[in-house]
């Protein structure tokens, strides 16, 4: 996933009244060593990924056998991996865990999205007695494990008739995600200027429009960093799912499949590279698709207190 | 940079990418209806066993266990004769994670229906959750008739006794090349001086290292040793000095264990017999269990492996296990040719919930009829259970071990780490064991073990 962003192209616009200095650095950024470095840099990163790519490739033998540079010397490629790993009848079939992974992970990103952005608000924008002290509590919240949470949980889920649901996921991922989010977008919120919060309300504009029609737009580079952020965090979790998907097949996504992929005793761990590409594909693509907002959301949203 | 001059040509190829991934999805979903094969060993069972639990039909019943992909589809085809008579359909739950998973669902109030336990110690855990429920009196009469008395005082906790037992795994056999045997004129051992002598022999041939071993296998590394010292122990000491010895009636410091890790000591941590094909006596903390005994199809590298009869599945394909194969495995001999102590392994099937239909299946998994049906649909799989008929298993080793669990001589007993307290049997144990290999010695590692137990 570090694939393609060069360090070096995080240097930011430049600001106002910094003209010389964002100069200066620009043109150090964009020497040739520099270049040359970031160059170096992207490769080193891309190359164990480029490796398991080529594995995924390679018959069971080879696989065991050899490591993957041995491909150019002798190249022998099969689609017997990916065959194996996706054929739901002879083979482990992850197509359905994929589902699965896509039920579990987009309302898992929706949900705590949308109450944190109307938390967030109302922590930034509403005056009402103990915000502070409130706010205070849910930022601390962020420092509770959430390993010791596990088991209670899962208790209360079990009383109240959730067990073996998506619905024991949605909302683990809610409770687990909600803290970060509300703190992101709330420093955020506070860094929209009053005055066009009170332009608005001098033209009659009353909390909900407010948030719809002057926040939400100026919003949408933090939402979606933090949308990327959810998004691969559940995508790739496996503990959550472990403890909270015991219905098999049914519930559990494509990283619980993935851990079992090698067989009881790991004999079968040539399969490994070709499921973690089946795996990969979302994230990166996701990733990929959203990486501006990725950078400069969470550059505007949490560096500054 | 990137971002802001992201070409439409890239935006295309990231829409392939998703496709691609929604054609994964998609082809799961078409592909997913479950097509009956009637291929499988649907034997005619006897159904009547199961009308006293009353009418099933509709019902269900989940396991959870540890064993995924690819035994999993032996059991899953074990259950089809008892689902074709019952109506009930078993929900088959497949995890590596599970000797901690369990713990997790049994404390939260959400366990399976039934679980298949790997360990005597996780069993006792899992009782003392409160959530494990009794056996039925049908599975109690079965494994009388059917098992040992030691099988049933393994499942046994305070007097009741939660389950019948399922597979088994014989632990004590050598791995060896029968043509190199052949060839050489090596006889198999029948006693462990005779082992000695003949490796020995082999290390004087042509000057190599006879024995190949590897302990390496993730946060378990160190495993392999505690079976060769639990072997050690079981030969050296006799069963009841090893029943001791697990119980912690006896120090783990002792003499007894001193001398039996001594006696692994001069295998493994002797340099004319290690690490054949694979390095020297250091190389057996970083090789992995499931490569270690692999030297030995090369045919000139190394002789012997200790290792369990799992290990079959370790060997590639196209290499045949048997008695007249490229590999195959003899009993690790007792100290005298008379007596036969084996060290083995098992699982055990331990009910969360007492409904007809879980009693009714754990009736049926504790018969003689599905240890037959499932020794027929798999391949590495034994059981102790006395009425399985050799001939069914398919597989050279798998006969080999399930003569060796009926033999009236032997005597077995089961794996010591895996009865001790976890945090000696999978812990201080295997983590000691590794030292030891490495280059600390006897004394040191016993008493760090002995320390290590729980008071």
């Amino acid at each position: 996933m570090t694939t393609t962003t060069p360090p070096a192209a995080t240097a930011l616009p430049a600001d106002r009244g910094e003209q010389s200095a964002a100069a200066v650095a620009k043109r150090k950024l964009s020497s040739p060593w520099a270049s040359l470095a970031a160059i170096l840099i992207a490769v080193l990163w891309t190359l164990p990924t480029f490796g398991l790519l080529v594995s995924s490739f390679r018959p069971e033998r080879a696989i065991k056998t050899t490591g993957w540079w041995t491909f150019f010397s002798n190249p022998t490629l099969t689609m017997d991996n990916y065959r194996d790993v996706l054929d739901s009848e002879s083979g482990a079939g992850l197509g359905s865990y994929f589902v699965n992974s896509l039920v579990i992970t987009i309302p898992s990103v929706i949900i705590p999205l949308t109450l944190a952005t109307i938390a967030a608000y109302a922590f930034a924008w509403i005056k009402f007695p103990g915000r502070n002290i409130l706010f205070l509590v849910i930022f601390a919240l962020q420092i509770v494990p959430l390993q010791v949470t596990l088991i209670p949980l899962l208790t209360l889920y079990v009383d109240a008739g959730l067990a073996n649901t998506f619905w024991t996921i949605w909302l683990s991922h809610s409770i687990f995600g909600l803290p970060l989010a509300i703190y992101l977008l709330h420093n955020f919120m506070r860094e929209v200027p009053a005055t066009l919060l009170e332009a608005a309300r001098v033209d009659g504009a009353g909390h909900v429009a407010i948030f719809f029609r002057v926040l939400l737009p100026l919003l949408r580079p933090a939402l979606a960093a933090f949308g990327i952020f959810q998004f691969l965090w559940v995508w790739n979790d496996l503990l959550v799912a472990l403890t909270f998907a015991g219905g098999g097949d049914k519930v559990a996504p494509i990283t619980v499949a993935l851990a079992n992929l090698s067989g009881t005793r790991g004999t079968a761990w040539h399969l490994l590279s070709a499921g973690a590409f089946v795996s990969i594909i979302v994230p990166v693509t996701i990733f990929l698709l959203l990486q501006r907002y990725f950078v400069r959301g969470l550059l505007a949203g949490s560096v500054k207190g | 940079m990137f971002g802001q001059s992201r070409s439409p040509r890239l935006r295309g190829a990231l829409a392939g990418t998703l496709g691609v991934g929604l054609v994964f999805g998609l082809a799961a979903c078409g592909g997913s209806d479950d097509s009956d094969d009637d291929s499988t060993a649907t034997s005619s069972i006897d159904c009547a066993q199961f009308s006293s639990f009353g009418d099933l039909k509709g019902k269900s019943v989940s396991v959870y266990t540890g064993i995924v992909t690819p035994e999993d589809k032996a059991y899953k085809d074990s259950y089809k004769p008892f689902e074709d008579c019952t109506g009930v359909s078993i929900k088959y739950e497949g995890d590596k994670a599970f000797e901690t998973q369990i713990l997790v669902r049994a404390k939260a109030g959400n366990p399976p229906d039934l679980a298949i336990v790997p360990q005597p110690g996780l069993l006792k855990q899992l009782v003392a959750t409160g959530k494990a429920v009794e056996a039925p009196a049908e599975v109690a009469a079965n494994v009388d008739k059917f098992w040992g008395k030691d099988w049933k005082g393994y499942a046994t906790v305070d007097g009741k006794f939660y389950g019948a037992p399922s597979g088994a795994s014989v632990k004590s056999l050598v791995w060896y090349s029968p043509s190199e045997f052949k060839d050489k004129g090596y006889q198999v051992p029948t006693t462990l001086d005779q082992l000695k002598e003949l490796s020995d022999k082999i290390a004087a041939d042509g000057g190599r290292k006879p024995w190949c071993a590897g302990i390496s296998s993730g946060e378990a590394t160190g495993w392999p040793i505690t079976d060769w010292m639990e072997d050690f122990m079981l030969r050296l000491s006799g069963p009841e000095t090893y029943d001791k010895w697990v119980n912690h009636e006896i120090p783990f410091n002792g003499p007894e264990s001193t001398a039996a890790l001594d006696a692994v000591g001069e295998y493994l941590k002797n340099d004319k017999y290690v690490n054949g094909g694979l390095g020297d006596v250091k190389s057996i903390a970083t090789t992995t269990f499931q490569d270690a005994g692999l030297p030995i199809v090369d045919g000139n590298t190394c002789s012997l492996h200790r290792q369990a009869s799992f290990y079959a599945a370790n060997f590639p394909k196209d290499v045949k296990v048997a008695e007249d194969g490229d590999v195959f495995a003899f009993y690790l001999p007792g100290k005298d040719a008379a007596s036969k102590p084996v060290l083995g392994g098992g699982e055990f099937n331990v009910a969360f919930a007492d409904r007809p239909e879980v009693k009714a299946f754990q009736t049926y998994l504790s018969t003689d009829t599905w240890a037959n049906i499932k020794a027929k649909a798999s391949q590495g799989w034994v059981s102790a259970n006395k009425g399985i008929d050799p001939n069914n298993l398919s597989n050279p080793i798998d006969k080999l071990a399930a003569t060796i669990l009926k033999d009236p001589n032997t005597v077995f007993r089961f794996d010591g780490s895996d009865q001790m307290p976890a945090a000696v049997g999978s812990n201080a144990f295997w983590k000691q064991a590794t030292s030891w290999v490495t280059g600390q010695d006897t004394r040191t590692t016993v008493n760090n073990i002995e320390n290590a137990w729980p008071k």
